[in-house]
């Protein structure tokens, strides 16, 4: 790659990329981050793939088991953790209650082998068949794993003895997934309002405006809690639609604002000399001349809609239920937390924020490097 | 000026036109007959087709928005579809608490973002300069989730130095019991993102001319700092915190939900998890409209502080 840019520097000029590539290049924190996001898409893909992590739901160790550098909880700590020794001793009774009669029989009435009575009011269950399938093959699954539980992990297990390591790489995954598609979508909408808006100006111009201020007057967070509250249904692809179609905004103003200044250059009336049309003027003349633009914002929206995308997992209208990801671990974690059982929110957090550094480092450098005159 | 407040207040009426516009479609068509979410899970044809009766929904789709329309004009969303409350009623009683927390949390934010922006404009390009720089990155990728959580179980919960949630009647006791963890970690999270954005203003004008005049004559580095920059940056600044304010009623949903504070965020979620749609409509469209007046009222403060802004 270097070598290529040198040699055509030699013969002409350099172009927009590949000085700003050179200008990424001196710059060493720049460059460190963007190896640490690189190694994440590495991991991304080889999880994708299913080479690392696709067996992250087996049970490999205790609950709670504790990372290794720490060392095997003590049997005190995990008895009283542990589900298998629920007190089965009711409280004594206390003379004062006025409902301890009531205690009383309740207590009793478990032991009276009774077949409780389910009113259904005439209505089958019509998940029966699935239910049944599902119940078949967790038996099937469970009988292979039921093996040895570890008692330690090198970064500890969860509530049902996840390994934490690999729990975090598959939430990296939805997390990165989730946030790539979403900024592609958001910015290729910005774009292409942004292109027709800038360019054909006008009534045109004014439609899209009107739209982008009801989209910016209403708070961005709000906007999407409203859409999460309709849709109603959870699940990676509704997730991305949400953050998509409602961070368009920025991007619009900016290349809106590109194609304002674009559209009368010569370059552009050249190309209508000589009969080009509206649309490969748009895309093929201008576009290339605003892609850093472009570019640019991906990068931004991709650390922000991470963050969205946590958020919302976290408060249950994000990934359904089965799927993990960092904000799903750390609604996990939050109750975890106060049973002194850190390993889980500090592997969530840490990844999120390693990625989330390197990317607006890398971010920032990038947009010094396309933008000179920004600074 | 009173022409140009109410020229302003004209041009907001689209906008407004459009939010409500916006909101009808979501919530009327994408999100399905609401008469299916209000009925619940058992529901016979009859109890269907009364809820729709009662609700408007089998109106042609003009009378509703009519309808909607009405209700916002009015301050008359009828009630709750979950608690019976009247949303007016809702909206009245947890603005309150959302501004006992966030009245605070932004003058301490604002007051400590600009102190610590000159502080380090003054040393820039120094590696003090860089590493605070470099931390405030650090600090803003980490989820304010973990902020929460982690600040909530150690000053809290460990060390016992703040309630752990709860909120009283008195605004005293909110304020000076209740509130302090949350604003303090409303600090910890907008303090890094403010800090930087208000560095890149100050920078902006430490290089402009009026700058090098007042050095030329003697004035001391101090004093052109906090005298003639922060004049001439307050533009942007003032700018940021204003047309941050509606969206930060909403952005502290986290904290009111992790403290119990029953303010309009928490409200939000509450209301998104219940299916209550007349409450969330209620919340955004009102929202909307102080975001707008929030940039008219900000606009306005340019002219007291900048004379040279001519409002046309």
């Amino acid at each position: 790659m270097a070598n290529t840019v040198l040699e055509a520097a030699s013969r002409t000029s350099p172009g927009l990329w590949a000085l700003a590539w050179r200008r990424l290049r001196a710059d060493h924190v720049a460059m460190l981050a963007l190896g640490v996001v690189v190694l994440y898409l590495l991991m991304l893909v080889a999880s994708a793939s299913g080479f690392l992590a696709s067996d992250w739901e087996n049970e490999v160790g205790v609950n709670y088991a504790p990372p290794t550098f720490v060392g095997a909880q003590s049997a005190a700590e995990r008895g009283v953790l542990g589900n298998d020794t629920v007190a089965t001793t009711p409280p004594p009774e206390n003379p004062l209650d006025p409902l301890r009669d009531v205690l009383r029989e309740l207590r009793a009435a478990p032991s009276v082998a009774q077949p409780p009575i389910i009113n259904d009011y005439g209505i089958a269950d019509p998940l029966q068949k699935e239910m049944d399938e599902i119940r078949a093959t967790l038996a099937g699954k469970g009988a292979a794993v039921a093996a040895v539980r570890r008692e330690t992990l090198p970064f500890g297990a969860d509530k049902w003895g996840h390994d934490i390591v690999r729990k975090t790489i598959k939430g990296a995954e939805t997390s990165i997934v989730v946030g790539l598609t979403a900024a592609l979508l958001a910015t290729f909408l910005g774009t292409i309002f942004g292109a027709v808006a800038g360019y054909f100006g006008g009534r045109t111009d004014d439609i899209f405006n009107w739209f982008y201020s009801i989209f910016t007057s209403v708070p961005y967070l709000l906007l999407i809690l409203a859409v999460a509250a309709v849709l109603q249904q959870k699940g990676v692809l509704t997730i991305v639609l949400i953050l998509g179609l409602t961070g368009w905004t920025g991007t619009f103003r900016l290349i809106r604002a590109e194609y304002l200044k674009h559209k009368n250059r010569e370059y552009v009336w050249a190309a209508d000399a000589i009969g080009a049309s509206h649309l490969r003027k748009m895309f093929s003349h201008i576009f290339p001349n605003v892609s850093h633009v472009a570019l640019v914002q991906v990068s931004i929206l991709v650390v922000g809609f991470i963050k969205s995308e946590v958020i919302l997992s976290f408060l249950g209208f994000g990934v359904p239920v089965g799927t993990v990801s960092w904000g799903s671990m750390l609604n996990e974690a939050q109750n975890e937390l106060i049973l002194g059982k850190w390993w889980q929110l500090a592997a969530a957090s840490i990844a999120m924020a390693v990625l989330v550094t390197a990317f607006s480092l890398f971010t920032d450098a990038l947009r010094d490097a396309l933008d000179p005159k920004l600074k | 000026m009173t022409s140009y407040i109410i020229r302003r207040l004209w041009q907001m009426v689209p906008t407004l036109l459009g939010v409500i516009l916006l909101v009808f479609i979501l919530f009327n068509w994408v999100g399905g007959d609401p008469a299916y979410v209000l009925a619940g899970k058992m529901s016979n044809p009859e109890q269907i087709a009364n809820i729709r009766r009662q609700l408007g929904v089998d109106q042609p789709f003009y009378i509703q928005l009519w309808i909607f329309i009405k209700q916002i004009v009015t301050f008359d969303f009828g009630s709750s579809w979950s608690t019976g409350e009247t949303v007016s009623h809702v909206l009245a009683t947890r603005i309150g608490p959302s501004m006992t927390v966030l009245i605070p949390l932004t003058i301490l934010e604002t007051l400590l973002a600009v102190a610590l922006a000159l502080g380090v404009a003054f040393v820039r390009g120094s590696r003090l300069d860089r590493a605070v720089m470099v931390a405030c990155t650090v600090g803003m990728s980490i989820s304010i989730l973990v902020y929460i959580i982690v600040f909530q179980y150690w000053f809290a919960y460990k060390l016992g130095l703040f309630p752990v949630q709860g909120w009283g009647d008195s605004v005293l006791e909110n304020l000076f019991r209740y509130s302090l963890l949350p604003i303090l970690i409303g600090l910890a999270v907008s303090v890094a993102p403010s800090l930087r954005l208000f560095r890149t203003f100050i920078l902006d004008e430490v290089n402009q001319d009026y700058v090098r005049t007042a050095r030329a004559k003697g004035v001391s580095e101090r004093r052109i700092l906090w005298v003639h920059v922060l004049r001439n940056a307050a533009i942007p600044i003032i700018t940021f915190v204003m047309s941050n304010l509606p969206a930060l009623l909403i952005g502290a949903f986290l904290i009111e939900r992790f403290f119990s504070i029953p303010g309009i965020g928490r409200e939000v979620i509450l209301a998104v998890e219940r299916s209550d749609f007349p409450v969330i409509k209620a919340i955004t469209v009102y929202v909307a409209a102080a975001t707008m007046l929030f940039n008219l009222l900000t606009d306005l403060l340019y002219q007291a502080v900048d004379p040279r802004v001519q409002l046309k």
